[in-house]
């Protein structure tokens, strides 16, 4: 067949088996072995037209979707029933059920809620040692299950959990998994399209795994939309056979803490006020404390306010600092760099107060005041009070 | 104590810019960093090496400039560094990372820790660290954010969403750090000069570690980049100009409307 | 000819200039604003080995060539001048005399303690009457049995209240006029030393100008550098060629500062419906601002790399002085010009950086003195 490098291969040149191809020569006539086989069925390779042979057809081995039903201290975690959502349209999709898989020491009505939340079916594995996550144990009964009932897709929430396991699980069967994923969708294919961010959320990627098997994700948390609880909806409950023991476990947890409300909640917050350098010292950032004790909602920083020594690191909102979508985020005195940015672009509202009108906070912000923050922010701090 | 340290080089991201024509990212003239948390991890490293007289060693994979970071760990403290470079890991997804990062570890042998950094700033994944661990079958522990050494296993404070746990785990251990494990710090002007002085950067190819060459590479990568854009910007909205009094109460206004504040 | 730095140099370089923009431009207009000594900064830099870059590993420092040391004076200066400036002195004009002329004794003594930044040092040379005119000093040292009594004052000192240790030029007999001159290691704790007037200056707030007052002040005659009087007119002379480069690129990092705010300004700012890099003026000036940064950043390099090479570099060291600080003045002014109104504001940093400017064509040996230097390098006469 003939070939050429097609404008999607991230490489110049290619060296398949022995075939050298360089970008930007015409199709070129190469044998068909498997290494040329493998860079057409990436895409890297264009097949000249006439000749277009059907890329091998991807297995169909048992159907499922398959949901990794999170769940801590016996409570289903909120970004499960979001998957579930977003599951239940790729299912319908592809024509095919829905299942969960549920790890907990006792079932107590969870696998009832994810039924209706959208599971069609909800593989139960109980037993004493799956109480609290373990990578290990979890790995090995999941990798079990996936083995047995061979799922097409599994997703995972990208929460603490979900990016310490399913790595380990990706390892194990040697499968694709992309992570963060923001969204999920069905190619004309029927691949699973999973579109991430990456450079802090500044280029969106779109990521495929066409050879391996189950095609896996891990989702964040607060993108997808979960149904609406539908009490009448009926599903299958199939226990999992659970073969672990206390020898399997590599590591041991000591002690739970669960903090209270005292730490700073930048990613559950509903208004974030945030400061920057603009503030010029730290004994400025009283405006800000006292601007969101009045909206009742957390306090942010940049980087530069935290660098400076303003503020702690807790409140740093950014790359390397939190990412948070509130309803609402006041960026006052902050200039608004990619870093920044990437932090808190997500935002449903943005207002930014900056004097200096180039500043690039004002590229993405709702509305943008361009004037001084001592003024500003006093006058509507006295508004508020009234 | 014998501790490996896998740090990549990455972009700088608070200085990437994307070009308003193209939508894509500049990627020239961006100055290239070790990614913070893997710096973290290896000043952890130092520090553990500090208090139980031992050994790191600093590990990466990537083009022949990746060797800058390799003598920044150096100069940091770190005993050893060895480049993995070859065009045959070019492309690599975090599964083919894992498998080129774990032979080579296989083959420096002897590990009681590995470090990692839990995410790389281009990458955002969080995935090589486990699957590393995974390969080369030894427990991991993610989002560390404290780490103590006591007889021979690891206590370490795992960061959750809602608190923390305290988990135990047996040497040879994986751990991934997330920024909080310490606070950064430079390189004296004395490291600097054994690290460009004294010490070497090993360079290993595929070869030298014997790599299993159908799992490294991009085309043995499961994944596949299908297409990359930039988002839709946001759109530039209003600029409110005009007297202070006026331009709050739009905005207090405007706070009530969204019902973000309660309107009286 | 290499005009590459080596790959040691360019991770010392992005090591300072890391530190800089982290560690210290934060803080760089609460030090001017507020007059504070950067004590905090000067002790992270004493952390990293920095305060002792000029001493050899031997007595404790982390001795670098004379090129890295520039680059690290520039990249400080780039960020923060009353940081610069204290630096600057403890480690050219404080740590290099005794490095360079120190008894085994006094380099084991006080060198260490320098290095680790324990001791803060200072350079003590002006006084009222003696200013360009530095032989005309008249800060006695009479021998009297194992110690010297020193009386005298002086002025315009850099760190001098803040100093553990001070170098002391002082006349030791006055009947050789400059053959007659010594330098001596002072401890700021010793009783007679004190510390009288602190300037209030245009610029380089931050760092102590202070004036010391010497009242019948005994030091040990171990304390003599070099054990040896009458050497310290030639000591002084090498302390302030060498310490000339360092002011050079002090210079240059105050040009360079004042370019690069200038060049993000013009990106951003509009009149007349463009943005001010369109105009033809505004590249014109761009241009001379960029081409005399580096040709003084070049003029310091070189100067630097013949001191480490061991050659005679007086007239390239007074050169670059004088080129270095004659182009922050200019690239300085032309700075705040291009930032307009708002340049002479002090809510942009342009203004600062005009203010610190001017020192640099005064310390160390003014301008005119510089330029005597060069031409009698020129004539061939000693100076």
């Amino acid at each position: 067949m003939k070939v050429k490098i097609s404008p999607i291969c991230p490489e110049s040149s290619l060296n398949l088996g022995g075939v050298i191809l360089i970008r930007g020569e015409d199709f070129k006539e190469v044998p068909d072995i498997p290494e040329v086989r493998n860079a057409v069925d990436k895409g890297y390779l264009e097949v000249l037209k006439e000749e277009k042979k059907k890329t091998k057809s991807v297995k169909k081995e048992g159907s499922e979707v398959l949901v990794f039903a999170e769940q801590r201290n016996n409570k289903i975690a909120r970004v499960v029933f979001e998957l579930l959502g977003k599951a239940r349209e790729l299912a319908d999709k592809l024509n095919v059920k829905l299942a969960t898989i549920l790890l907990t020491e006792k079932d107590n009505g969870l696998s009832n809620q994810l039924i209706q939340y959208g599971a069609d079916r909800v593989y139960l594995a109980e037993n004493s040692l799956l109480k609290n996550y373990q990578t290990e144990l979890y790995t090995k009964v999941i990798v079990e299950h996936i083995k047995k009932t061979k799922p097409q897709i599994v997703i995972y929430g990208a929460t603490n959990i979900g990016r310490d396991l399913a790595p380990r699980i990706a390892q194990r069967i040697t499968t694709g998994l992309t992570a963060d994923c923001t969204g999920l969708d069905i190619t004309e294919e029927g691949l699973l399209l999973q579109t991430r961010p990456a450079f802090g959320g500044n280029i969106m990627a779109q990521i495929v795994c066409p050879k391996h098997r189950p095609q896996m994700a891990t989702i964040r948390p607060g993108v997808m939309k979960a149904k609406e609880k539908d009490k009448k909806r009926n599903g299958e409950t199939i226990r999992v056979e659970v073969k672990i023991s206390e020898k399997d476990k590599k590591t041991e947890i000591i002690k739970i803490i669960r903090e209270t409300k005292k730490k700073v909640n930048l990613e559950e917050a509903k208004i974030i006020v945030s400061g920057g350098r603009g503030l010029g010292k730290k004994e400025n950032f009283k405006l800000i404390e006292e601007l969101a004790s009045l909206l009742n909602a957390e306090v942010g920083a940049s980087r530069a306010a935290v660098d400076a020594g303003w503020i702690s690191k807790e409140h740093q909102v950014g790359q390397t600092g939190k990412t948070v979508r509130p309803k609402l985020y006041l960026a006052i005195g902050i200039s608004g760099s990619i870093q920044h940015k990437a932090g808190m672009q997500n935002s449903d509202l943005i207002i930014a107060i900056n004097k200096d009108p180039e500043a690039p906070i004002f590229q993405i912000a709702d509305y943008g005041i361009v004037d001084d923050l001592f003024k500003i922010v006093p006058e509507m701090i006295k508004q508020l009070k009234q | 104590m014998r501790i490996i340290v896998c740090i990549k080089q990455v972009p700088d991201t608070n200085e990437v810019k994307i070009d308003p024509k193209k939508g894509t990212l500049i990627r020239e003239g961006i100055p290239t960093i070790m990614n913070p948390e893997d710096k973290h991890a290896l000043l952890e490293a130092i520090e553990i090496k500090n208090k139980t007289k031992g050994k790191v060693i600093a590990l990466s994979m990537g083009p022949p400039q990746a060797e800058e970071v390799l003598r920044e760990a150096l100069a940091l403290g770190a005993d050893e560094a060895i480049l993995l470079c070859d065009r045959a890991f070019a492309g690599s997804d975090t599964w083919a990372t894992a498998n080129a990062l774990g032979t080579a570890i296989e083959k420096i042998g002897n590990y009681d820790l590995l470090l990692f950094g839990r995410q790389a700033i281009d990458g955002d994944t969080a995935q090589v660290g486990p699957q590393t661990a995974e390969f080369l079958s030894i427990p991991q522990i993610t989002y560390a954010r404290k780490i103590e050494i006591k007889d021979n296993s690891v206590i370490v404070e795992r960061q959750m969403e809602d608190g923390y746990e305290i988990i135990r785990g047996n040497l040879p251990c994986l751990i991934t750090c997330t920024s909080d494990i310490n606070e950064i710090e430079y390189p004296t002007l004395r490291g600097i000069k054994q690290a460009y002085r004294n010490k070497k950067v090993k360079v290993w190819s595929a070869d030298d570690i014997k790599a299993n060459k159908s799992k490294i590479g991009l085309l043995n990568s499961p994944t596949r980049v299908k297409r990359i854009f930039t988002p839709q910007p946001r759109g530039q909205g209003q600029l409110l100009r005009g007297p202070t009094k006026e331009v709050v109460k739009k905005i207090v206004n405007l706070l009530k409307e969204k019902e973000l504040i309660r309107a009286f | 000819m290499n005009f590459d730095f080596t790959p040691e140099q360019l991770a010392i370089k992005k090591m300072i200039r890391e530190f800089a923009e982290s560690e210290i431009k934060p803080y760089a207009e609460e030090i001017d604003k507020e007059k504070k000594f950067p004590e905090k900064q000067l002790k992270k830099l004493a952390k990293l080995g920095i305060m002792g870059m000029t001493i050899p590993e031997e007595y404790g420092g982390s001795q670098i060539d004379c090129v890295s040391q520039t680059i690290i004076m520039e990249e400080l200066s780039r960020v923060c001048n009353s940081t610069a400036v204290s630096f600057g002195a403890h480690t050219s004009l404080a740590c290099n005399p005794i490095t360079n002329y120190g008894t085994k004794e006094q380099k084991e003594k006080y060198l260490p303690l320098l290095a680790s930044g324990k001791y803060l040092g200072a350079f003590s040379l002006t006084e009222p009457s003696a200013g360009s005119d530095a032989a005309n000093i008249q800060t006695t040292a009479i021998r009297d049995g194992d110690e010297y009594i020193i009386n005298g004052s002086k002025i315009f000192i850099t760190n001098g209240a803040k100093a553990d240790l001070v170098n002391v030029v002082a006349m030791t007999d006055k009947a050789k006029k400059h053959n007659g001159i010594s330098i001596f290691i002072v401890e700021t704790k010793t009783p007679g030393f004190e510390v009288g007037k602190i300037e209030d200056k245009l610029g380089l707030c931050g760092s102590c100008t202070a004036e010391l007052v010497f009242k019948d002040m005994r030091v040990p005659k171990e304390n003599l550098l070099g054990g040896i009087e009458g050497q310290g007119f030639k000591q002084t002379m090498w302390t302030l060629d060498s310490g000339r480069i360092g002011i050079g690129a002090q210079g240059v990092g105050i040009a360079q500062a004042a370019f690069d705010e200038s060049l993000k300004y013009v990106k951003e700012r509009e009149q007349f419906g463009r943005k001010l890099f369109k105009f033809q003026a505004i590249q014109f000036m761009l241009s001379d601002m960029a081409m005399k940064i580096d040709a003084a950043r070049l003029l310091c390099l070189r100067a630097a790399d013949m001191k480490e090479k061991g050659k005679r570099y007086v007239k390239e060291a007074a050169m670059a002085k004088l080129f270095g600080s004659e182009v922050a003045m200019e690239v300085t002014r032309k700075a705040i010009q291009i930032h307009g109104g708002y340049g002479f504001t002090k809510d942009y940093p342009v203004e600062r950086f005009y203010r610190d400017a001017k020192i640099t064509e005064i310390y160390e040996g003014t301008s005119e003195i510089q330029r005597l230097v060069i031409a009698a390098e020129l004539l061939g006469r000693g100076f």
